[in-house]
C-alpha cells in the first residue's frame, strides 16, 4: 500500500536517535527509511484519556515526529485507574500539560502540539488539515461523528477504537476510500440508551489494550507495512479473552462518504445525536436538587460528578445507579473524610428524603457543590433506566 | 427446519440475559432467531426492536462476520452452528 508520508531529504536521524531507535532500525520492514517516515509523520490524537494515554506513550516512544493532542479537560482522581499518561501529582492539572510532561520525558525528540480546545464543527477541519492521521480516543457520540465526518471531508484516515466495561471495538476508517463510521452506524443511539464510561465503568486495562492496537495500526499506516484494519472491525471481549473480526463495507448510500453525499460540511452533532434543549454544557442548578435527566446529561458529557448513595447495603442489592459510592446516612457524619468537599457531588436514596438530609449535613460541613437527586432512584428508574427494579 | 444458533450478547445487554455472553437459540432465519431470543429474554426486546417491531437502526446484527444489512436483513437464512452477533454502537474512550 502507499505510505502516508514520504521522508523528505531534510529528515535525518541524529546519532542519538539512531541509538534510541536501534531496535526499530534492525527490523527490515522499518529500517532507517521507516524511522524517517515516523519522524516525518504528523499524528493527531483526539483525547488524552484512556485510549489517548497508550496511543500517546507508544507513538512518542516510537519516534512519531509530530504528535498533536486535543483535550480541554483536567486530570481527575477517577482518571488514574486507566489514564496511565497522568500521575497522582497531576490531579487538577490540564490533561494536555500533564501528558506533555510525560511524553517529553519519554522522548524529547517529538514535537508535541497541544490543542487545548473542545473539538467542534468550527475548529475540527482547520486542526485536522495539519495532520496525516487521526487517532480517535473520544468518549461520546457527538464527537465520534464529528471526528468521522471531519476525517472524510479532509481525507485524513481515522484510527478508531472505543470501549465499554470489558469490551472494545477497533477499525481503520476513512482510509483511501474505505468505509467510515457512518457506513457502520448510520445513526447514533438516542441519548441515555448506551451508557458512557462514566456511567457504565471500564476496566482500566481495556483502554490499554485497545489504545495500543490503535498505536500499532497508526505505525503500520505510517510505514506502509502489513494489512491495515480496513474494511473490517475488530471486537475484543476481555472476559472471554476473545478477538473477533467482522466485515465492514462501504455503504454506497452513506451520507458522508457514499456516492451521493448529503453531508458536505460539518453539522451540529449535539442535535444529530439528540442532545438538544440542554445547553452544550449545562450549568449546575442554583437550587438544592438535580433531576435524573440532568445527572444523566452530565455523565454523558463525561463530567466527573461524584454520586453518593446514602441508602442501606441491602437496598443496593435490589437496585443501584451505576458508578456510585455507598455511605449509609447513619454513617455519613463519621465518614466525611472519605469525601472531597470541593468535588461536585450528587446524593441519592430511594425517594429523595434521606438524601435531602444528607445534602443539608454536607453543606453544613462545608461542601459547596452538592445536590440532592430529585425523587431518588425511583425517579431515576422512571426517567433514565426503566429496567431498574422498583422497591 | 429448526436449527441451533449461538447468539453473542454484548456487555451492555448482558444484564438482560442473566449475564450470559452467549445464548443458544433456534430459528431458520435471522428474524426467527431474534424473535426466539427476545421471547426467552423479554427485557432484551426494547433494546433491539422499536415498539412497532422494526430492528433499531443503531444496533448492528452480524451473521458470522457479515452485516445482515447486506445479506437480506432479518430474512437472511441461518445454518446450524452459525453465530449471530449483536453489536451496538459504543462510544467510550476516556
Ligand atoms: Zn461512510
Amino acid at each position: 500500500m502507499a505510505t502516508l508520508t514520504e521522508p523528505t531529504p531534510a529528515i535525518e536521524l541524529s546519532k542519538d536517535e539512531i541509538l534510541r531507535y536501534s531496535r526499530h532500525l534492525i527490523i527490515p520492514e522499518v529500517g532507517v527509511d521507516g524511522q524517517k517516515k515516523l519522524k516525518a509523520a504528523r499524528v493527531l490524537c483526539i483525547g488524552a484519556g484512556g485510549l489517548g494515554a497508550p496511543v500517546g506513550l507508544y507513538l512518542a516512544a516510537a519516534g512519531v515526529g509530530t504528535l498533536g493532542m486535543v483535550d480541554f479537560d483536567t486530570v481527575d482522581f477517577t482518571n488514574l485507574q486507566r489514564q496511565v499518561i497522568h500521575g497522582t501529582s497531576d490531579v487538577g492539572r490540564p490533561k494536555l500539560e500533564s501528558a506533555q510532561a510525560t511524553l517529553s520525558e519519554i522522548n524529547p525528540n517529538v514535537r508535541l502540539v497541544p490543542h487545548p480546545v473542545r473539538l467542534s464543527s468550527e475548529n475540527a477541519l482547520e486542526i485536522f488539515r495539519d495532520y496525516d492521521l487521526v487517532v480517535d480516543g473520544t468518549d461520546n457520540f457527538p464527537t465520534r461523528y464529528l471526528v468521522n465526518d471531519a476525517c472524510v471531508l479532509t481525507g485524513v484516515p481515522n484510527v478508531y477504537a472505543s470501549i465499554f466495561r470489558f469490551e472494545g471495538q477497533a477499525s481503520v476508517l476513512a482510509l483511501s476510500g474505505g468505509p467510515c463510521y457512518r457506513c457502520w452506524y448510520p445513526e447514533p443511539p438516542p441519548p441515555g440508551l448506551v451508557p458512557s464510561c462514566a456511567e457504565g465503568g471500564v476496566l482500566g486495562v481495556l483502554p490499554g489494550i485497545m489504545g495500543t492496537i490503535q498505536a500499532m495500526e497508526a505505525i503500520k499506516l505510517i510505514l506502509g507495512i502489513g494489512t491495515p484494519l480496513k474494511n473490517r472491525v475488530l471486537l475484543f471481549d476481555a472476559l472471554q479473552l476473545r478477538f473477533r473480526e467482522l466485515k465492514l463495507r462501504q455503504n454506497p448510500d452513506c451520507p458522508v462518504c457514499g456516492a451521493h453525499p448529503t453531508i458536505r460540511e460539518l453539522i451540529d452533532y449535539q442535535e444529530f445525536c439528540g442532545i438538544r434543549g440542554e445547553a452544550a454544557e449545562p450549568e449546575p442548578p442554583a437550587g438544592d436538587e438535580v433531576t435524573p435527566r440532568e445527572l444523566q446529561a452530565w455523565r454523558q458529557r463525561g463530567r466527573p460528578v461524584f454520586v453518593l448513595d446514602v441508602r442501606e447495603p441491602h437496598e443496593v442489592q435490589i437496585a443501584a445507579i451505576p458508578d456510585t459510592t455507598l455511605i449509609p446516612l447513619g454513617e455519613l457524619p463519621r465518614r466525611l473524610n472519605e469525601l472531597q468537599p470541593d468535588r461536585e457531588t450528587v446524593v441519592y436514596c430511594r425517594s429523595g428524603q434521606r438524601s435531602a438530609r444528607a445534602v443539608r449535613h454536607l453543606r453544613q460541613a462545608g461542601f459547596t457543590k452538592v445536590w440532592n437527586l430529585k425523587g431518588g432512584i425511583l425517579a431515576w428508574a422512571d426517567e433514565v433506566d426503566p429496567s431498574l427494579p422498583r422497591y | 427446519m429448526v436449527m441451533a444458533v449461538t447468539v453473542h450478547i454484548p456487555t451492555a445487554l448482558r444484564a438482560y440475559t442473566d449475564r450470559r455472553e452467549s445464548v443458544e437459540t433456534e430459528g431458520g432465519s435471522v428474524g426467527e432467531v431474534l424473535q426466539q431470543l427476545t421471547a426467552a429474554h423479554p427485557p432484551l426486546r426494547p433494546h433491539l426492536f422499536t415498539p412497532d417491531g422494526r430492528l433499531r437502526s443503531f444496533v448492528n446484527i452480524y451473521l458470522n462476520d457479515e452485516d445482515i444489512r447486506y445479506t437480506g436483513r432479518e430474512s437472511t437464512p441461518v445454518k446450524p452452528g452459525d453465530s449471530l452477533s449483536i453489536v451496538p454502537a459504543v462510544a467510550g474512550g476516556r
